[in-house]
């Protein structure tokens, strides 16, 4: 799983945020990522941990590169299936 | 879709623009030539390399000199047999064993998981460390997390571990570090490997500049690449003319993930939590400084401590006869193909794996099941 999966911060709750992935909102842990981030920022995920925080210029074309391995995901792609595994490995929110 | 602006980039498709791969293609072409030797070896050693090389059918518009080998960049795959008898004995001791989906069903030398968890045994799939931790909160029992996955992967266990865990919670680590095995698969004769392609995301944490001691040691360059075609082939193209140049040196050609230094807090967590120190990976033997163990300060959450592992009640298994003609460590270690085994495809499938690189979604068996190999479109393309 190299390939994590960004989504957007949409609350930050102390030492975890809630974050936005196509409409699924999550919690992923903000121990490992160097960086201070911020409600509205974009991270990318991996194994329920934020692992950078990715630069504003970088949104657009990292947000378009994952929607197109999405869009394989009705033909059992793996690279797909692998995305879908990192959202698993978010946390369910506990007020959800 | 997330908003951002993605739609403008969608439109572009910078990484699946036709025109630009067709031109990387006839630069290696070029580089090819330019080299005047064959085959030109170049190693990546992650799978998520290998489903775009194969998913997008890279190798048929590779020129003929060019052999794009995968090593051992599937964690599931080189995690080795004597690691998972670890845990099916565990687990056939009555504690409950938590790990990612895809270790239930490597094989061990008698069972995997999936085949103790048939018998009884408590098994937990898991997607993140911490749904361990919430495991081992929500019951009384001893949990065991058997955690794998290389040092990004890592990362997320040393996380748990300096956030506090429950005294029923240990952990069994099979998590490796991929530098050190470049080490030794760079020295092995049968590869003849001329360069290697590291993985983007994986750099993310470890920063670029991991791979300049192996560079400085072997002169072989190393290029950090993305896992989208063009990035791929960028990376390529870049590792080829380092080749063509004798330039052995360090070039990131994935600016947007990955810097020098790397992520220092997350580095600074998993050394805090884990040493590295020689252990056995699959298909390619002993690997000095290739396992990730926990330190003696957290002795007491090392599952290989707190609990008697007697793998003796399993010396009397012989493998089962196709797993005797598993070629999977030679794949592992780039010496043999999906296509050179004889199971594939055949004994062999996803529904029912033989060997690891088969049930992994980053296995070379698995990703070339998937999608084809090495598929013959050269008329096509």
């Amino acid at each position: 799983m190299c390939l994590g999966v960004p989504g957007k911060v949409v609350e930050i709750n102390g030492k975890s945020a809630t974050v936005d992935f196509w409409g699924v909102r999550r919690q992923v842990w903000l121990d490992v990522v160097d960086e201070p981030v911020a409600v509205g920022d974009y991270v990318l995920n991996h194994v329920g941990y934020a692992i950078r925080r990715i630069p504003d210029s970088e949104i657009g074309e990292t947000l378009a590169l994952y929607e197109e391995l999405i869009k394989a995901s009705e033909q059992d792609d793996l690279m797909a299936a692998d995305v879908r595994a990192e959202i698993a490995a978010t946390q369910e929110r506990e007020d959800a | 879709m997330l908003e951002g602006g993605s739609a403008d980039a969608v439109r572009e498709l910078k990484f699946r623009d036709p025109a630009r791969a067709r031109a990387m293609v006839d630069a290696l072409t070029r580089l090819t030539v330019d080299i005047g030797r064959a085959p030109v070896s170049v190693m990546h050693v992650c799978g998520s390399h290998e489903q775009a090389i194969a998913k997008f059918g890279l190798r048929a518009v590779f020129p003929r000199a060019l052999n794009v080998i995968m090593g051992p960049g599937c964690p599931v795959c080189i995690t080795d047999t004597p690691e998972v008898d670890e845990g099916v004995v565990l687990a056939r001791q009555g504690v409950h064993i938590a790990t990612y989906g895809d270790m239930v069903r490597v094989p061990g030398t008698a069972l995997s998981l999936a085949d103790a968890q048939a018998e009884g045994a408590k098994i937990h799939v898991i997607y993140s460390a911490a749904q361990a931790v919430d495991l081992a909160r929500s019951i009384r029992d001893d949990v065991v997390f058997f955690a794998t996955g290389f040092e990004t992967t890592a990362v997320a266990t040393a996380a748990i571990v300096l956030n506090g865990v429950p005294d029923n919670f240990s952990i069994l680590s099979a998590h490796k570090y991929i530098p050190p095995v470049m080490e030794i698969v760079a020295e092995m004769p049968q590869t003849r490997v001329e360069g290697f392609l590291a993985a983007g995301h994986a750099a993310t944490i470890t920063g670029w500049g991991v791979f300049e001691p192996f560079v400085a040691r072997h002169k072989l360059p190393v290029v950090v690449a993305g896992f989208e075609p063009l990035d791929i082939l960028a990376g390529l193209v870049k590792l080829l003319e380092l080749i063509r140049d004798h330039t052995p040196q360090v070039s990131n050609m994935f600016p947007r993930c990955v810097t020098r230094e790397g992520n220092l807090r997350a580095q600074d967590q998993l050394w805090k939590v884990f040493r590295p120190t020689g252990g056995r990976w699959r298909g390619i033997a002993h690997v000095p400084n290739g396992n990730l163990r926990l330190r003696d300060e957290f002795a007491h959450l090392d599952a290989r401590r707190r609990f008697t592992i007697d793998l003796t009640s399993l010396w009397d298994y012989a493998p089962p006869l196709l797993a005797q003609s598993c070629i999977c460590g030679d794949i592992m270690a780039g010496i043999s193909s999906p296509s050179d085994c004889t199971l594939f495809g055949q004994e062999c499938s996803p529904e029912k794996p033989v060997g690891a690189c088969m049930v992994s979604s980053e296995g070379a068996c698995r990703i070339w099941h998937q999608y084809g190999g090495h598929p013959d479109l050269r008329g096509v393309a």
